[in-house]
């Protein structure tokens, strides 16, 4: 028997179960708020910040947080959005992201919410780093150039011994995500299509398939991301600064 | 399959949460953990192999390849670049043959930079496998390297006198400083061994947790959170174990008192355990101490020993049947972010540094998934006094909102760096005072994560209520170039120290680099203040206080000091994106032999 609570968002009056991370909370009363690296039914990990609301006042993720009686929520305000475009452009900053090449595009998460955010170049100059792919896997290529560092590999894909193959190295500016060889050189099917899957930009892609979905086709080229969530849908097209 | 190996990885009953131990052991041992450790180890943990290099990885003093048979690691703290450290480093790489970062081609001596080691009272300072090298000359520099050519064991590469105090002891033998300038009626005072255990053997749990409430004593890591709370929060929780962490993680650049404390008051630091251990329920203590501290393991091993000999650790203690308590060491292997109370957890659970998300915060959920007690060594020590002489007592000393005393770690310009335990209320002008210090530009309370203030706020004074700070306070004379050399350092130290996790902590800091660079180049303009400004406004929305605080020393130089960056930057122009089209071209003509006409 699950106890349900009152809490509001940006002032509307919402119910939910309690103990529902305010992603979620927030979902079932058809109000989005942006994730990034958060995804259903994994551990968040609060890495990207990019669904920080204000909880009672406070900056909290809603992804990390449960929902409890009487919160009172900020999400759509100036301040949050700001924030939340930041953290996106800084994201673009950091990587190589070249979109018009990229598999990935009209899926790709980050991608969609700059669509959302209304951005057009990244206010931060653009690191240039050089990066690398690592395609001496059978079935997956890992493209460093296009990884956030979300986490969302590193928590979802384990072998059945419950052991990672994808995992973190060093820190800080060198962080990079590695891919354990010997455990990936035998991944099933199975697992490296999970692995694109939950990846949410083009970091991660199966070998020998691509563009099976012709571009233009594709879910966010269909409608912007969190619109699915929101009941009403937006005619208008975000403003490009 | 290397016996050793297995051997270390059985002695920690193959248990990863223990994998800092392990990977700490191997290391010692072999000089390096090799590909071969890392097989065994993933094979015994049943973990993957880019598991273990995950943490291996995140740790400044865990390596996997050879880094020569002396390692060197000279810190570069502000106050070492202060105190000569670059010319140190330049006799360094002459005398070698090789430049920081690297290993000499003979691989014998490598050299490293390393963060603050707690050493600011005698920069510039040096580990070297281990031992503390303060106070370095070049002179001195000269003969360690030649003394390393020659085969010298470190300790007789020490060839200065021992500090004072327990530094002068047999399993010390060290020769750092305590500098000891100041002593209080609470850390730095008359302690009787055992006393305090005894008394709580007489009381009930609750009536200890009271009496520390009744105290007001808040933290002194830095945080500051009510510790008579904390060890309730902890108490209410039902579990079957709970656990006590002294966190002598010491990090934060500019704060040395623990490692103070800790050499001349050891048993006072582990009775303030037991203490905190019998009010909250918990039979379990673990020591996280700092890597770089390495050199106080023996000293501290003994100290626990004989305490197990006088019944003051183990099982029932004092006589007191159920009254068990015992204490471990956890050693740290090099990253300030494990200072903060859900880092060190996770260190001290074999991973790497990265703070926890919080709900559920460690009293309720910690090491384990079991309520966990994470104070500051100062924190325990007072407790101990506290128990002792009551909460009247200590309230009669600080200020009515900060009780007690701070034992603050002074460095800088001044003449007499190092230890003094005041009350809360000292102003900034009594320290400047005490410390001798003169011509006096800024004071930095609280290290990086603080703030940097001038002459018009010396009155202000040290309490939570005012001027908080764990204990570091660094003074810069008129001669120091604060944004060059101070704003900077401690940016690029964040810079290093950010754990990577959030995404604003990792990429923000560096975009404020950037823009100092640009303005430092002399291509500065006035909007680029207000990107400093707004850029730096996001960064409370971080998981943790490093990334909360990572922008402090450009946010509080540009509200105290903000005519230093006004002198910098250009009237002559509202626009200049610092590019430069030599610079840009220059690679491409060299490719292509062509040289570029600019004009």
């Amino acid at each position: 028997m699950s106890e349900f609570i009152e809490f509001t968002i940006d002032g509307k009056e919402c119910m939910a179960e309690k103990g529902q991370y305010l992603i979620a909370a927030a979902r079932k009363n058809g109000m989005y708020i942006p994730s990034l690296c958060n995804i259903d039914g994994v551990t968040p990990r609060g890495a990207c910040r990019i669904c920080t609301v204000k909880v009672n006042g406070k900056f909290m993720t809603a992804c990390t947080t449960p929902v409890s009686d009487g919160m009172k929520i900020e999400n759509d305000t100036p301040e949050l959005k700001e924030i939340r475009t930041q953290i996106v452009e800084l994201l673009f900053a950091e990587g190589n992201h070249f979109c018009p090449a990229c598999e990935k595009s009209g899926t790709c998460e980050l991608q969609a919410l700059a669509y959302r955010f209304g951005i057009a170049v990244p206010r931060f100059p653009l690191n240039h780093e050089l990066r690398e792919i690592e395609a001496s896997n059978p079935k997956i290529i890992k493209d460093h150039n296009r990884c956030i560092l979300c986490k969302r590999c590193i928590r979802t894909i384990i072998d059945e011994q419950g052991r990672r193959l994808f995992a973190f190295r060093r820190r800080s500016q060198n962080l990079t995500i590695s891919v354990d060889t010997q455990l990936a050189s035998s991944i099933s099917d199975e697992l490296a299509q999970k692995a694109m899957d939950i990846c949410p930009v083009g970091a991660i892609l199966r070998k020998e398939r691509g563009f099976s979905v012709p571009i233009g086709k594709r879910k966010y080229d269909m409608s912007p991301i969190g619109s699915d969530v929101e009941k009403e849908t937006t005619d208008t097209v975000p403003e490009v600064k | 399959m290397n016996s050793s190996i297995s051997a270390t990885i059985n002695r920690y009953g193959a248990d990863p949460t223990r994998l800092m131990d392990i990977l700490i052991d191997i290391q010692a041992e072999l000089g390096y953990i090799g590909n071969e450790a890392v097989t065994q180890i993933a094979g015994a943990l049943t973990i993957s192999e880019v598991d273990v290099e995950q943490t291996i990885s995140f740790y400044h003093f865990l390596f996997q390849e050879p880094r020569g048979k002396y390692t060197v690691f000279l810190n570069n703290s502000v106050v070492a670049q202060m105190m000569g450290r670059q010319r140190i480093a330049q006799v360094f790489e002459e005398e070698v043959g090789c430049k920081f970062g690297e290993v000499s081609k003979d691989g014998l001596i490598g050299l490293f930079n390393t963060a603050c080691i707690g050493m600011n009272d005698q920069e510039p300072a040096a580990i070297i496998n281990g031992a503390i090298f303060p106070s370095l000359s070049t002179f001195q520099v000269r003969n360690l390297v030649k003394g390393m050519h020659d085969g010298k064991s470190v300790d007789e590469l020490q060839v200065a006198g021992f500090g004072e105090g327990k530094n002068y002891s047999e399993n010390l033998k060290t020769t750092v400083r305590n500098n000891i300038r100041k002593k209080g009626p609470v850390i730095f005072s008359a302690y009787e061994v055992g006393a305090a255990t005894q008394k709580v053997a007489h009381m009930a749990p609750r009536e200890v947790i009271d009496v520390v409430k009744s105290s007001g004593i808040r933290g002194r890591g830095g945080a500051g959170f009510p510790t008579g709370l904390k060890w309730e929060f902890c108490r209410k929780t039902e579990a079957k174990k709970r656990y006590i962490f002294c966190n002598a993680d010491e990090g934060e650049p500019g704060t040395f008192k623990d490692r103070v404390i800790l050499t001349e008051y050891p048993r006072m630091v582990f009775e303030g355990m037991v203490v905190a251990g019998y009010a909250v329920g918990s039979d379990e203590g673990i020591l996280y101490l700092r890597f770089e501290y390495r050199y106080l393991k023996e000293h501290l091993e003994n100290v626990l020993t004989d305490m197990r000999n006088r019944n003051l650790l183990g099982t029932s203690i004092c006589g007191k049947k159920g009254f068990d308590f015992d204490i471990r060491i956890q050693f740290g292997a090099g990253a300030y972010v494990c200072g903060e109370e859900s880092a060190l957890i996770e260190s001290a659970e074999g991973k790497r540094g990265e703070p926890r998300d919080r709900p559920p915060f460690p009293v309720e959920k910690g090491y384990l998934n079991m309520p966990t007690i994470v104070n500051n060594v100062e924190t325990l020590c007072s407790a101990v006094k506290i128990v002792l002489n009551g909460g009247k007592w200590y309230q009669s000393f600080g200020t009515p909102q900060s009780a007690g005393t701070k034992v603050v770690s002074i460095s800088g310009d001044c003449k007499f760096p190092g230890i003094y335990e005041i009350e809360w209320g000292f102003n900034v002008h009594d320290i400047l005072e005490m410390s001798g210090a003169d011509d006096v530009q800024a004071v930095q309370v609280g290290g990086p994560s603080g703030s940097c203030i001038g002459p018009d706020e010396f009155d202000r004074i040290l309490a939570y209520e005012d001027l908080a700070t764990g204990g570091s306070i660094i003074i810069f004379n008129e001669s120091r170039d604060l944004i060059r050399d101070v704003v900077m350092n401690f940016t690029e130290f964040f810079i290093d120290e950010s754990c990577g996790s959030c995404a604003p902590c990792r990429l923000m800091t560096v975009n404020l680099k950037k823009k100092l660079d640009k303005i430092l180049d002399g291509h500065g303009v006035a909007q680029d203040l207000r990107d400093l400004e707004q850029w730096a406004a996001i960064m409370p929305v971080n998981r943790c206080g490093l990334g909360q605080t990572a922008a402090n020393p450009v946010r509080s130089t540009l509200k105290n000091f903000r005519h230093l960056y006004q002198k910098l930057i250009r009237k002559d122009t509202n626009f200049d994106v610092n590019f430069d089209m030599a610079s840009a071209v220059a690679d491409s003509c060299k490719a292509a032999g062509r040289v570029p006409v600019l004009d």
